[in-house]
């Protein structure tokens, strides 16, 4: 499970450093989502993996899983999502004001020439 | 303790009330808004005071929220270091706001809630004994100041805002995999308890802790806007309207502040294996952070833009005192430290003024109409460009020449010297170019009308901030005590670890 784990973390983190450094701004607001979620799981398993164990003290339990991790990863998943959002309506403020979606705020046609 | 203790949070929660109560007050007048948000800044100044005092002798204040015991509960630790820095930041703040109410927030909406928040995220970052809740003020000044940047809207900012948001939502990324790895090997967050962890890494892990510690120290070289991590902050700071600029003056401090404040504390002298993790690349890249700076600053085509650089050229001389890592080059960046917030300021601040001067000319150094009001503009720009250039006698020179005395031991004399000499020359060429182009070399206005001459409420405020330049020159004896005994305290990490746990590491 461990190298499962690894290997989707690796990729959503190699496609996300790919579609951010693409030139319109959709794809590197896909490519820093994907980040987040890569960056989430990686939280999420640095408390270790560990199945069907409690959390919190109880009496029956014979082991437990670290806690603080998943509290780490519920702030991280509340800050990226409201960045994400902020992102999404700056990427539409930036296409309204800029007249296309270059990161740059030029055009293809004109890069093309260039 | 007795009375005071609960002071360490009030600059965080001050901060946090006045942003939502200003959030609530939205609908009311715009002069009630004004109100509330100044008071509650100029309340920020007695507070740092208060806590620069309790903190003089030497002592950390530690408070433990919800009494939660380290390093089980999250911790607020207010020392020589995170005093210093809240003081910067509240007299910062008190200027930034004064030139802001004189018209600037009018532009858009919450810009009083925007620019409270901010303080709330700075003076978290400052203050927090955590490393997750670092990253979280982190996020709290960056989603503010993505607002404050974006304030009134504009094509170019626009472009500059986007940059710096994906740019900074990058680094949070990277923050959190820091942070991960951190927590991962040593099952703490405690920055205090991750010192005594770190100090006995176990030879398996010290790969991974080395490269979490490198990661950190890549986000907070590209919040300091360190080389290669500096371009987004030209355009950023340039673009922006003039009293954020002035605020964002504060803001790649934050990222100095961390890398001093986590490479002497967790991977100082006695971190064991990973001790003095960063000598090999911080003072190197903080010269060639100074050069370049010094030469964008030389190149810029606009005054705003022009100071800009010159706030990457004063990360290259801070990160560079830093780096070299004594106690006297410490002192000497944190003696430097506020002088190039207060100058910076004052410069982004008069650079607007300048700007409306001159009319459709605003602050592109081309030949433009003679200003109304030329001669107040003309010797405020004097004094402030002597200061940001390190002219004697005020206080850039006196931390300059503290940098260059303090670098005498070091094996990169040469360079430290050559670079640091050589960009002060340039600095001073660079703003004595933009002054005579900006004040002599100039033309009867065509339309007189059109030119808007400055208002002393819009001149106040470069002039507190100059005077603010001038008190660190006239308090230099005990200011450059205060930053010697914080730069001993910082070399000292146990004092801060036996104040955090309660015991002997």
């Amino acid at each position: 499970m461990e190298a499962m784990i690894a290997l989707v973390i690796g990729v959503l983190t190699a496609g996300g450093v790919f579609l951010a450094l693409r030139g319109q701004t959709f794809p590197v607001v896909l490519g820093l989502t994907l980040m987040s979620y890569a960056v989430n799981l990686f939280l999420f398993v640095m408390g270790r993996l560990a199945i069907g164990v409690p959390p919190v003290i109880s009496a029956a339990a014979e082991g437990y899983t670290d806690p603080l991790p998943q509290a780490l990863v519920l702030t991280a998943i509340v800050i990226s999502f409201g960045m994400t959002a902020f992102v999404i309506v700056l990427a539409l403020k930036a296409r309204a004001e800029l007249g296309n979606d270059h990161v740059d705020g030029r055009h293809h046609d004109e890069d093309r020439h260039a | 303790m007795n009375g005071f203790a609960h002071l360490p949070i009030l600059p965080v929660v001050l901060p946090l009330f006045a942003g939502i109560t200003l959030l609530m007050l939205r609908n009311v007048p715009l002069a009630l808004q004004r109100g509330v948000s100044l008071v509650a800044t100029l309340a920020l100044v007695p507070l740092a005071i208060a806590l620069v005092q309790a903190a003089g002798d030497g002592t950390q204040l530690v408070y433990q929220l919800g009494n939660w015991v380290a390093p089980y509960g999250i911790v607020l630790v207010v020392d020589r270091l995170a005093a210093w820095l809240l003081l910067t930041t509240a007299l910062l703040a008190v200027f930034a706001l004064l030139y802001a109410i004189h018209g600037s927030d009018t532009q858009g909406r919450h810009f009083h809630a925007l620019f409270q928040l901010q303080l709330f995220g700075l003076n978290g970052a400052f203050l927090t004994g955590d490393l997750f809740n670092l990253f979280v003020f982190f996020e709290i000044l960056l989603l503010a100041s993505y607002g404050l940047l974006l304030h009134g809207g504009g094509r170019q900012r626009v472009k500059a805002g986007l940059h710096f948001v994906v740019i900074n939502l990058v680094g949070s990324t990277l923050f959190l995999f820091a942070v991960g790895t951190l927590y991962g090997v040593t099952g703490t967050l405690n920055m205090a308890d991750l010192a005594v962890k770190l100090a006995a890494t176990p030879p398996d892990n010290l790969a991974l802790v080395q490269s979490a510690g490198l990661l950190l120290f890549a986000v907070f070289a590209l919040k300091a806007a360190l080389l290669p991590l500096y371009l987004w902050l030209p355009a950023a700071y340039a673009h922006t309207s003039a009293p954020v600029a002035a605020l964002f003056a504060i803001m790649t401090k934050v990222g100095a502040y961390s890398i001093l404040r986590v490479y002497t504390l967790m991977f100082g002298d006695a971190a064991g294996p990973v001790a003095n993790l960063l000598d090999p690349w911080l003072a190197p890249l903080a010269l060639a952070t100074l050069t370049l700076g010094m030469l964008g600053a030389v190149a810029a085509t606009a005054l705003r833009q022009q100071v800009a650089y010159l706030v990457v050229a004063s990360i290259g001389s801070l990160l560079l005192a830093f780096g070299l890592g004594t106690r006297d080059a410490i002192a000497a960046g944190l003696y430097y430290l506020p002088h190039s917030v207060f100058a910076a300021a004052a410069l982004f601040l008069l650079a607007d003024s300048i700007g409306r001067a001159r009319g459709e000319f605003a602050d592109r150094f081309d030949s433009g109409p003679e200003m109304p009001g030329a001669r107040v503009l003309g010797g405020l720009f004097f004094v402030a460009a002597a200061a940001i250039a390190g002219l004697p006698p005020l206080s850039g020179f006196l931390g300059k020449f503290m940098l260059l005395k303090a670098a005498l031991d070091s094996p990169l004399l040469p360079w430290v010297w050559s670079i640091v000499l050589v960009t002060g020359l340039l600095g001073m060429i660079a703003l004595a170019r933009s002054g005579s182009l900006l004040f002599y070399r100039t033309h009867s206005p065509h339309d007189a009308a059109a030119l808007t001459p400055p208002s002393m409420a819009a001149l106040a405020p470069v002039g507190g901030l100059l005077l603010l330049v001038a008190g660190l020159v006239i308090w230099a004896g005990p200011l450059s005590d205060y930053a010697h005994a914080t730069a001993t305290q910082l070399l000292q990490p146990q004092q801060y670890i036996e104040a955090v746990l309660g015991r002997t590491p």
